[in-house]
C-alpha cells in the first residue's frame, strides 16, 4: 500500500489534469476498495429483507427472496413499537443540540469578549476537560443524578448540554468568535446594545458555520452515544435506538438476525440523512478541528 | 471531577455509609485484581495496533484521493461513511455477526475453499483483533484531517525536489512525511485518547461481558462493570483516575518525542 501511495504521491494537489493510465488504475483501486469496505453495510441492508434462515446460506447480496417480515418483527421485538425508541432518541438527540448550541456559544462568547474574574482561570480548566475522558466524571455524575432522582429520565443526558459542558464546542466556537471583527461589537455598542444585545445581534448569527458544525457533530454523537443511556436508562419504554437494538439482541438471542438487521437498517437512517445534507460541514468540521 | 477523585479514596457503593479507605482501592487494582491487568493489557494492544494501522492506512488513502482526481468529494464522503457508523450499536452488532462462525467472512473465505474457519469473535486469539480490525475501518476522520494537510503542502517543493532528480519516494520521505508531521502528530494524539475510552465496540461485540476469556475486556468495560455491576463505585473512580494518568503519560511521551520528528514550518 504504502509503497503504490508514494508511487500516487507525486500529482498532490493538482488541479485535475488530463485523464490517464494511471488515473483510471487510481479511480478503479478507489472504488474496488471503497466496495470492500461498504459491502458489509449494504450485505446488512439486502439481509434486512431476506428470510432470516436464508441470511447465513446465501452470501451474495441480492436477495432471492425479498421478505417484509423482518421489519415487522423487529418493529415490535421488545413488547413496544420501536417508534417509541426513535422518539426518545429524536428527543434527546433533537434537545441536546439545542442545548448545546445555546450554551456553548454563550460561554463562547464570554470567553472570547467579555473581561470577567477568573477568566484566565476558567478558561484553561475549560481546555483542560477537552482532554477529561468522560469515564472519570461518569461515576461522580451518576451519584449526582442519583440523588436527584434523575435516573431513568433522559434528564441526565440531556441537562448538561444546557450547562456548556462540552467544552470541545465552547473552545471551536471561541476560535471562531475570536476571528469576528471587533468592529462590529464596538459598532452596536455605541447604537445602544448591551453584551446580550451584541450576542443576540452580532455574534450569534456570524456565527452560523460553527454553530452549523457544532448542531451536525452534537446530533451524531447524542445519537450513536451508548455509554450514557446504559447508565441512566433502566425502563424499556426509556430506551434509546441504540440500547433498544443491544436489548433486542438480548432478548432474541441470535436467531432472528433479520429483524435485528432491519431495526439496524433503521437506525442508521438518521445518520444517513445527517451525512446527506450536511456534509459540508462534516468535513469542514473535521478539517479544521479533527472532530471525530 | 474533584468528586471523582475524592471517591476514589472511599469504598462507596451507592447504599451504606461512605468510608475513607486511602489508598486501598489502589492498592488492590495494582496488586490484587489480575482483571485490571487483563483488560489494561487488552486496550494498550488495542491502541498500539489499532492506532498506527488506522493512521497508515488513512494516509494512504488520503494521498491516492490527492492526486487530482475528478470525483474527489464523492470519494471522500464515500470513505467517510464507516467512521460515522462505526461508533453505532448498528455496525457493532453487524460486526458480531460477519465474523461469527457462519458469518459473512467465513462464508467468503469458504468461497475460495477454505474450510474449518474458526468463528473469529468467539475464539480469543482473535476476537480483538476483529475490534481492532472495526476501529481500522473508521479510518475516515483521520484521513479527512490527512487530506487538508497534504493540501497545505506547497507545490514548489516537488518541483524543485523533481528538477534535483529526487524520484517519488525520495519526495514522500523529503517533503510529504515532514511537511505532514504536525498533521501525523495531531491525528496521533486524537486518536490515542479517543481508543483509550472505546467501549460500544466490545461491549456490544462481547455481548457486554469482555469474554472469551477476557479477551476484548476493555479497559473502560472492566470499569463499567466494577461501577454499575458491582457497584463499586470508589473502586471504579480510582480505575477512572489511572486511566486518566496513562492517558496523560503517554500524550505527554508523544509531546516529548515529537520535537524530534515533527517539523513546523517556520522552525529550521
Amino acid at each position: 500500500m504504502s509503497a503504490a501511495s508514494a508511487q500516487l504521491d507525486d500529482d498532490a494537489g493538482h488541479p485535475s489534469k488530463p485523464l490517464t493510465v494511471k488515473h483510471v488504475l487510481a479511480h478503479i483501486a478507489i472504488i474496488a476498495l471503497g466496495l470492500v469496505m461498504l459491502y458489509p453495510v449494504l450485505w446488512m441492508v439486502t439481509s434486512a429483507f431476506k428470510p432470516s434462515q436464508l441470511i447465513f446460506s446465501e452470501p451474495g447480496l441480492w436477495p432471492r427472496q425479498i421478505t417484509l417480515e423482518n421489519w415487522a418483527q423487529g418493529w415490535m421485538a421488545l413488547g413496544i413499537p420501536f417508534s417509541q425508541f426513535f422518539l426518545n432518541s429524536t428527543l434527546i438527540a433533537g434537545l441536546s443540540v439545542i442545548g448545546n448550541l445555546c450554551s456553548c456559544s454563550i460561554a463562547a462568547y464570554a470567553f472570547a469578549r467579555l473581561e470577567f474574574h477568573l477568566k484566565p482561570l476558567l478558561f484553561a480548566l475549560m481546555l483542560g476537560t477537552i482532554m477529561l475522558p468522560f469515564q472519570v466524571i461518569m461515576v461522580p455524575q451518576y451519584i449526582l443524578f442519583q440523588g436527584l432522582g434523575w435516573t431513568n429520565t433522559p434528564l441526565p443526558l440531556v441537562v448538561p448540554k444546557f450547562l456548556a459542558v462540552d467544552s470541545f464546542f465552547v473552545f471551536l466556537l471561541v476560535q471562531f468568535i475570536r476571528g469576528l471583527p471587533r468592529e462590529l461589537d464596538d459598532a452596536a455598542t455605541v447604537d445602544g446594545c448591551g453584551p446580550l444585545g451584541v450576542f443576540w445581534r452580532i455574534i450569534f448569527p456570524l456565527l452560523r458555520p460553527a454553530l452549523a458544525v457544532t448542531a451536525v457533530f452534537t446530533f451524531i454523537w447524542t445519537w450513536n452515544d451508548f455509554l450514557g443511556p446504559l447508565i441512566y436508562l433502566t425502563a424499556t419504554e426509556n430506551y434509546t435506538v441504540s440500547i433498544a437494538l443491544n436489548a433486542f439482541l438480548d432478548s432474541t438471542g441470535t436467531s432472528n438476525w433479520g429483524a435485528m438487521f432491519a431495526m439496524s437498517v433503521l437506525s442508521l437512517v438518521p445518520l444517513f440523512l445527517v451525512f446527506l445534507f450536511a456534509q459540508k460541514q462534516l468535513v469542514q468540521g473535521i478539517s479544521t478541528t479533527g472532530l471525530k | 471531577m474533584l468528586a471523582s477523585l475524592y471517591l476514589s479514596f472511599t469504598n462507596y457503593n451507592l447504599l451504606g455509609q461512605t468510608r475513607w479507605v486511602g489508598l486501598s482501592n489502589y492498592a488492590q487494582i495494582l496488586t490484587d485484581d489480575p482483571r485490571f491487568y487483563a483488560a489494561a493489557g487488552v486496550t494498550l494492544k488495542y491502541v498500539m495496533a489499532g492506532v498506527p494501522l488506522q493512521l497508515i492506512f488513512a494516509l494512504s488513502i488520503a494521498l491516492i484521493l490527492n492526486q487530482g482526481l475528478t470525483g474527489l468529494t464523492f470519494y471522500r464522503s464515500l470513505y467517510y461513511l464507516p467512521s460515522l457508523l462505526g461508533s453505532s450499536v448498528a455496525i457493532a452488532l453487524l460486526w458480531r455477526q460477519i465474523f461469527g462462525s457462519t458469518g459473512l467472512v467465513n462464508q467468503v473465505l469458504g468461497l475460495f475453499g477454505f474450510t474449518n474457519l474458526p468463528a473469529w469473535i468467539a475464539t480469543p486469539e482473535y476476537a480483538l483483533d476483529t475490534i481492532i480490525l472495526l476501529h481500522v475501518w473508521t479510518f475516515g476522520s483521520p484521513m479527512i484531517i490527512f487530506l487538508a494537510g497534504l493540501r497545505q503542502i506547497p507545490r514548489d517543493l516537488y518541483e524543485a525536489a523533481s528538477v534535483d532528480g529526487a524520484g517519488r519516494w525520495t519526495q514522500f520521505w523529503q517533503i510529504t512525511l515532514p511537511m505532514l508531521s504536525p498533521v501525523i502528530f495531531f491525528n496521533l494524539v486524537l486518536q490515542m485518547i479517543h481508543s483509550f475510552q472505546s467501549f460500544t465496540q466490545s461491549f456490544v461485540v462481547s455481548g457486554g461481558t469482555g469474554g472469551p476469556v477476557d479477551s476484548t475486556l476493555m479497559y473502560t468495560l472492566y470499569m463499567y462493570h466494577q461501577a454499575f455491576t458491582n457497584f463499586r463505585m470508589g473502586y471504579a473512580s480510582a480505575m477512572a483516575w489511572i486511566l486518566m494518568l496513562a492517558i496523560g503519560v503517554l500524550t505527554a511521551i508523544a509531546f516529548g518525542t515529537s520535537k524530534y520528528w515533527v517539523h513546523y514550518a517556520g522552525d529550521k
